[in-house]
């Protein structure tokens, strides 16, 4: 048996998920008895393909061209089929990222294979893989098989643990041709925000909602957010009133999150929100109102007034973390 | 520019799931369905794309009798015609993906367009997999879009950013929240909506290869630990977060 880990990397540097999901895939591997590799797709990403032999890979596939400095739906949906097929895998792996989530499912109808997306957990029970998925943002999980000979899961990034690195690979390019139609979508250009982190992808997450009362006062959040190091997330309510740019939406219409520390600031918790972060690893909740929902899920709580309470909050993070 | 949007009908946002009887699948009772929120700035992306291009507007969904609500919401808003692709069975994205397809295949359109993703089973797949299926390019998670001569130029997010992605007709492009402000249907949309016959055929059948074996709730939390009721517990949360939580 074979499974392969689409190892994601954007300027010649593997994403955090990348190491999460070749991981997995040593896991599985293991408690199937088959073998673990990884493949990495890019511009000029020779140099750092050996660090997957650290994270479990026994095999390294490179597959390197000029024209795929930028990332190509299509094109990399060609790519993972080609290799998947002439390996013969029974398995593949990606991460359920902006990227792995936009081709996997193209990969699974090339190869007419079953996709399951968003993975949080996996499990091996009499030689099949069970995995386990959120539905309805997170107010439901289900657990399923996947039936054809070829199986693909893309699993959730900050999900599963990457582990500590040991341990080499035998890395090795494959040619895959590569035309012109290939290219039929392609990025051009990437526009980063800033360099603002993203929520999807942050340990640590500082959200605010209504109770913050004005637009301007969100200043207060980042400024907490940024004595963490964290990113910020926003309720609904104050996404669609034109307070924060969609991206930081956390719920079920914005992006449901599971970082180790939430901080929601005057966040009321209405089911949708709750749905989109209560995996949470720790929950903190600032908020006026005892009864608010969001004290139910809630590890830590401060009923109070988030302009005295966050500012204070602050303060003290700044002098005990020394930043 | 013919333009085919396909919708989903799912429970509204504000739904707390209780498991069915089967343990498979949520219990339907007292649920509000709606039109998958994504779905809609598909709906009225298409009905920007026809103010721009003149031509024609068919949103289809997979599903039953009960769906007509959803295309009803659609022509409302002011689709030309909807299509119910009956089907009773339980479906993965793949078997609901290929019937799509084939139905899709027969219209012959210029942009097909999806939500992101249905906000129920959230796989984000079945626009891929059309696209693949059909062997169009595909755009997924969209929140600018500009089309001139058939060439495609859009803004897909990323994680801290957006890339900026070119691409050609004929393709499908999936809408994400931001890429623009649904409409409201207007009265008379409304009540010309409810004389529309939707059409209805039967869909294509497709076995499934994603299996659902069980489904549960998340577990119930512990109550959490109210630290304080002002500033002066500030320390005090810093110090859990620090020693007993240990993520600070």
């Amino acid at each position: 048996m074979k499974i392969i880990a689409f190892a994601e990397q954007r300027n010649n540097q593997f994403k955090k998920t990348a190491f999460e999901v070749v991981r997995a895939a040593r896991t599985i591997a293991d408690q199937l008895g088959a073998e673990c590799c990884a493949l990495v797709i890019g511009g000029k990403v020779s140099s750092i393909a050996p660090q997957l032999g650290g994270y479990g890979a026994a095999k390294v596939f490179v597959v390197e061209d000029a024209r795929l400095e930028h990332y190509s739906t299509t094109a990399f949906a060609k790519i993972v089929a080609e290799i998947a097929h002439a390996e013969a895998a029974d398995i593949l792996f990606f991460p359920a990222s902006a990227m792995g989530k936009d081709f996997a499912p193209r990969v699974a109808a090339k190869l007419d294979a079953g996709l399951a997306a968003d993975c949080t957990a996996l499990r091996v029970e009499n030689g099949v893989v069970i995995a386990t998925r959120p539905v309805y943002a997170g107010k439901a999980f289900v657990e399923v098989t996947i039936r054809s000979a070829l199986k693909l899961f893309t699993l959730r990034p900050n999900v599963f643990s990457s582990g500590t690195p040991s341990g080499s690979a035998v890395v090795g390019k494959k040619e895959v041709a590569l035309s012109e139609a290939d290219f039929s979508s392609a990025v051009k250009e990437i526009k980063i925000a800033g360099g603002k982190k993203d929520v999807a992808e942050a340990d640590i997450i500082v959200s605010g909602g209504r109770g913050l009362k004005a637009p301007e006062n969100f200043s207060m959040i980042e400024e907490l957010a940024s004595s963490l190091g964290a990113a910020v997330g926003a309720s609904r309510a104050v996404v669609d009133a034109g307070w924060r740019p969609h991206d930081e939406q956390v719920g079920q219409t914005g992006k449901t999150v599971s970082p180790s520390l939430y901080i929601a600031v005057a966040i009321s918790g209405a089911v949708q929100h709750l749905a989109g972060m209560s995996s949470s690893k720790y929950i903190v909740a600032i908020n006026k109102d005892k009864d608010a929902p969001i004290f139910s899920v809630a590890d830590y709580g401060i009923v109070g007034d988030a302009f005295e309470i966050v500012p204070a909050l602050t303060a003290e993070l700044k002098r005990v973390l020394n930043r | 520019m013919n333009i085919l949007v396909f919708v989903n009908h799912v429970p509204d946002t504000e739904t707390k799931v209780k498991v069915g009887a089967d343990g498979k699948t949520i219990d339907p009772a007292g649920i509000n369905y709606m039109l998958s929120p994504y779905d809609e700035f598909a709906v009225e992306e298409g009905l920007k794309l026809r103010e721009k291009f003149t031509g024609e507007v068919t949103v289809a969904s997979l599903g039953g009798d009960a769906n007509k609500e959803t295309l009803r919401k659609a022509l409302a808003m002011g689709c030309n015609k909807a299509v119910l692709l009956k089907d009773a069975s339980v479906r993965d994205s793949f078997a609901v993906a290929r019937s799509l397809a084939d139905f899709a295949k027969e219209l012959s359109p210029d942009i097909i367009l999806f939500g992101k993703q249905s906000i129920d089973y959230d796989n984000g797949q079945v626009g891929s997999l059309v696209a693949e299926i059909l062997s169009m390019p595909s755009i997924s998670v969209v929140v600018k879009l500009e089309i001139n001569d058939g060439a495609i130029v859009a803004e897909r997010e990323i994680e801290g950013g957006h890339e900026v992605v070119c691409s050609t007709l004929p393709a499908v492009v999936m809408a994400q929240k931001g890429l623009n402000q649904p409409r409201y249907p207007s009265l008379k949309g409304i009540m010309d909506a409810k004389r529309k016959v939707i059409e209805e055929r039967a869909a294509s059948f497709v076995e499934s290869k994603v299996e659902v074996l069980s489904m549960r709730k998340p577990p119930a939390k512990n109550p959490g630990k109210i630290v304080g009721t002002d500033v002066s517990a500030v320390p005090e949360l810093v110090r859990l977060l620090h020693e007993e939580a240990k993520v600070i």
